[in-house]
């Protein structure tokens, strides 16, 4: 790439940046819903709603059965307590667990058969957008240069995937990308083998929730030796009323193989809490790449701490085979309260495990989010590199846990934790865990809690950028270490939400 | 151009009076050298016209072109055209020097109403600036003045004015710190942006500036007013005679 290109590119978004500053009258922009007619199931949970979500998607018995198992477990579990978030209870009998726009009575059977509506919606979020232009089938939009590459599209509309685009291309490589449900149908013996094998239905609260109702999510399987030939992405949308979200996904990458996968969501703007419990497992054969990239953008709720996504998500990879390597990339700007820890098995020997973490809380929002990196093979590695951003009365704690376990000789970890708060009614906080159960690995640790200098705000002033195009700059600035390990085509839209998130923190 | 009419200022914290009554008036295509001694108010002198936060005006007028500066937010202030050269330029960790002076330009124009410079017009201008100033690539590309000497902070600083092309450019110490080679670089480019549309003000403490930068005016700066004005001749008084004389004379 020539240096004009590179120039230009970083401008190009930096202009993106403010014109999204300025153009955005509301603080959240997907915060509308669209008015679509949608099938629930009764509300509330027990046997008969799990034995109903399981019919609706026509699974086998052992899925069925694999469900019930765990919405068992989890009426003997209690909600843990231990994050650092505050929140009201949450009636779990109050809510739907499975909506399904109405229009999806027959499954479509190409997008040409889906609700326009639906497809308007993708549309309105304009995120990614040449994506939503596949989606909606227009012609020509798959040999347009994306950016200089393409991106496979599942989308996942409250708890259905609405359609997945680039199939021919991704069946050619022998890449398998589809939805849950269609995964289960099609391609029984690898959900069977894999699924709960990294996060096993006991786990926890919410994944072992997630376990017994989830609906749908995506599903991704790339065979030995291949490198998936285009980004994967899913993008999730929660749009009906008092419904929670359960999504699952799935990724195997074969020895050898190698996937890059974003997720992006959003969700309308309502005055209740909407509850959020997914789970996503990825497996790393040997020699196998997995990048995993979330821009994560639920609906934050007002300024007073009404309504908004309670964001409680079990993300974990297994680094099962030698030399594998995953590395999860994370832009969380939405939710009113995120619970949230993708972390590392590092089972294989000299495996790799990468978290780069931006977390911005504004307003009254909450998150407790970081990574454990468990290190379990021989040589392995992990690094973490965490930057935390609040303003408002928001609160932002980094909670991590690097363990080095007695077999695992010589492992290395690196972390960095960066703080930057703006405002005086804000809190920063750091929660590192280290277990150390050898001698002959090495921990490294370093953190810093830092204000939004007004120097440097006055200096971008004094050269002709308003206060928050100031803002968004020394935050972005801030970020870019993490935002440069997004793809090219996600960083944009992540350097934008880093400026919308942090609207009106300052002045 | 620039009006200044009995400016009094103070520290908003320490309710410290700093200006005690500042006139000034600087014409297009003149330079001006403010010189004093340390704690004189020069460069609170500087802040109060940038509209740094801190200060607090008591009394006194500010037209930048018959505009009231003082009334303007500070980017309104750089968008009429008036540029403060900083003494400690800041730095600013993970933005790139260019997308940094990029983004001021169009958010410049922006207020102007004026078209954004596309990235290659940006570029070639920039490039061709940065040569003058014996700025190489690798500083353009790296995050605002990380890591930078001193001298090529200041080096900066003119590059970012020489970008920008402000019609009413303030100086504060940018001869602070640079060795011989760099002054030089400094004062050509400085010299370099006189025009007869564009006025200087040089704030310094030392007469060295001037030999490279000649100004039209000279005034001594201290106890918070202007206290005497001449020709280049003044600053080769306070060089042979200190500021003792004529601080005193105000007593």
């Amino acid at each position: 790439m020539s240096e004009q290109e590179e120039v230009a590119l970083r401008e190009g978004v930096d202009r993106e940046t403010v014109r999204k500053v300025e153009g955005v009258g509301a603080p959240y922009r997907h915060g509308w819903e669209t008015d679509i007619e949608t099938d629930y199931a009764p509300k509330g949970l027990s046997e008969d709603i799990v034995r109903l979500i399981s019919g609706k998607n026509d699974e086998p018995e052992w899925l069925t059965d694999w469900r019930l198992g765990a919405y068992r477990r989890w009426t003997e579990l209690r909600e843990p307590a231990w994050a650092m978030v505050d929140y009201p209870k949450i009636d779990y009998q109050n809510q739907y667990y499975y909506a399904k726009p109405k229009s999806f009575e027959t499954r479509p059977k190409s997008l040409d058969d889906v609700d326009p509506k639906l497809l308007e919606t993708y549309e309105k979020l304009g995120i990614p957008l040449r994506e939503q232009e596949i989606l909606a089938g227009v012609e020509g939009a798959e040999k347009a240069p994306a950016a200089g590459r393409p991106v496979a599209v599942d989308a996942v509309f409250d708890s259905v995937s609405v359609g997945t685009t680039f199939q021919k291309e991704l069946r050619e490589a022998g890449v398998i990308f589809c939805s849950m449900s269609e995964a289960v149908r099609e391609h029984p013996e690898l959900v069977k083998a894999y699924l709960g094998s990294v996060v096993p239905v006991t786990d926890n609260y919410f994944a072992t929730l997630n376990s017994s109702v989830f609906t749908d999510g995506s599903f991704v399987y790339v065979p030995p030796g291949v490198r998936c030939p285009m980004e994967l992405s899913t993008y999730f949308r929660i749009n009906a009323k008092d419904t929670g979200q359960f999504e699952r996904t799935l990724i195997i990458a074969d020895k050898g193989s190698y996937v890059s996968y974003l997720e992006g969501c959003t969700a309308p703007q309502r005055d209740t809490a909407q509850l959020h419990a997914a789970v996503v497992e990825l497996v790393a054969l040997d020699d196998a790449e997995i990048k995993y990239s979330t821009v994560q953008n639920w609906y934050p709720g007002d300024e007073n701490g009404n309504g908004g996504i309670y964001n409680f998500v079990t993300k974990r990879a297994d680094c099962r085979g030698a030399r594998s390597r995953v590395m999860w990339t994370q832009v969380e700007t939405g939710s009113a309260v995120t619970w949230k820890y993708p972390s590392c098995i590092l089972r294989g020997d000299e495996s790799h495990g990468e978290f780069y973490s931006i977390a911005i809380t504004n307003n009254r929002q909450q998150a407790d989010t970081g990574t454990k990196m468990i290190h379990l093979g021989r040589n392995s590695r992990s690094r973490i590199v965490s930057k935390g951003i609040s303003a408002g009365k928001a609160q932002n704690t980094y909670r991590g846990l690097v363990s080095m376990h007695p077999k695992a000789s010589n492992c290395r970890n690196y972390t960095q934790c960066d703080s930057l708060l703006i405002g005086d009614k804000c809190g920063a906080h750091t929660v590192p865990y280290i277990e150390m159960r050898n001698s002959t690995s090495r921990v490294e640790h370093e953190a810093t809690t830092s204000k939004v200098d007004e120097d440097q705000l006055f200096y971008c002033r004094q050269r002709g950028m308003d206060e928050e195009e100031a803002v968004a700059l020394v935050v972005n600035g801030f970020c870019r270490e993490v935002l440069q390990e997004l793809p090219m085509e996600f960083a944009m839209e992540a350097q934008q939400l880093v400026a919308i998130s942090l609207e009106g923190s300052v002045g | 151009m620039l009006t200044i009419r009995n400016l009094h200022a103070q520290l908003e914290d320490e309710k410290r009076s700093i200006l005690e009554g500042v006139d000034l008036e600087v014409s297009a295509g003149e330079v001006h050298a403010i010189m004093g001694p340390n704690g004189s108010g020069k460069s609170t002198l500087s802040y109060v016209l940038a509209g740094r936060e801190g200060y607090e005006v008591l009394d006194g007028v500010v037209l930048l072109d018959g505009e009231n500066l003082l009334e303007m937010e500070p980017e309104e202030r750089a968008a009429a055209g008036l540029f403060l050269a900083f003494q400690y330029p800041v730095e600013i960790a993970g933005v790139g020097n260019m997308t940094f002076l990029r983004t001021a330009l169009n958010a410049q124009r922006k207020a102007r109403g004026e078209e954004p410079v596309s990235a290659a017009d940006f570029l070639r201008l920039a490039r061709e600036r940065a040569k003058h100033l014996g700025i190489g690539p690798d500083l353009l590309r790296r995050p605002v003045n990380y890591g930078f000497s001193g001298g090529e902070k200041k080096r900066n600083e003119i590059l970012q004015m020489a970008v920008l092309q402000p019609r009413m450019c303030i100086l504060d110490e940018t001869d602070s710190g640079l060795d011989v080679d760099a002054m030089r670089q400094v004062s050509e480019g400085v010299n370099n942006l006189r025009n007869p549309d564009r006025a200087i003000v040089l704030i310094t403490h030392y007469q060295r500036l001037l030999d490279h930068i000649k100004p039209d005016y000279v005034h001594i700066m201290a106890k918070g007013r202007i206290v005497e004005t001449g020709g280049p001749e003044l600053a080769l008084k306070v060089e042979t005679e200190g500021y003792g004389t004529m601080t005193g004379a105000t007593g």
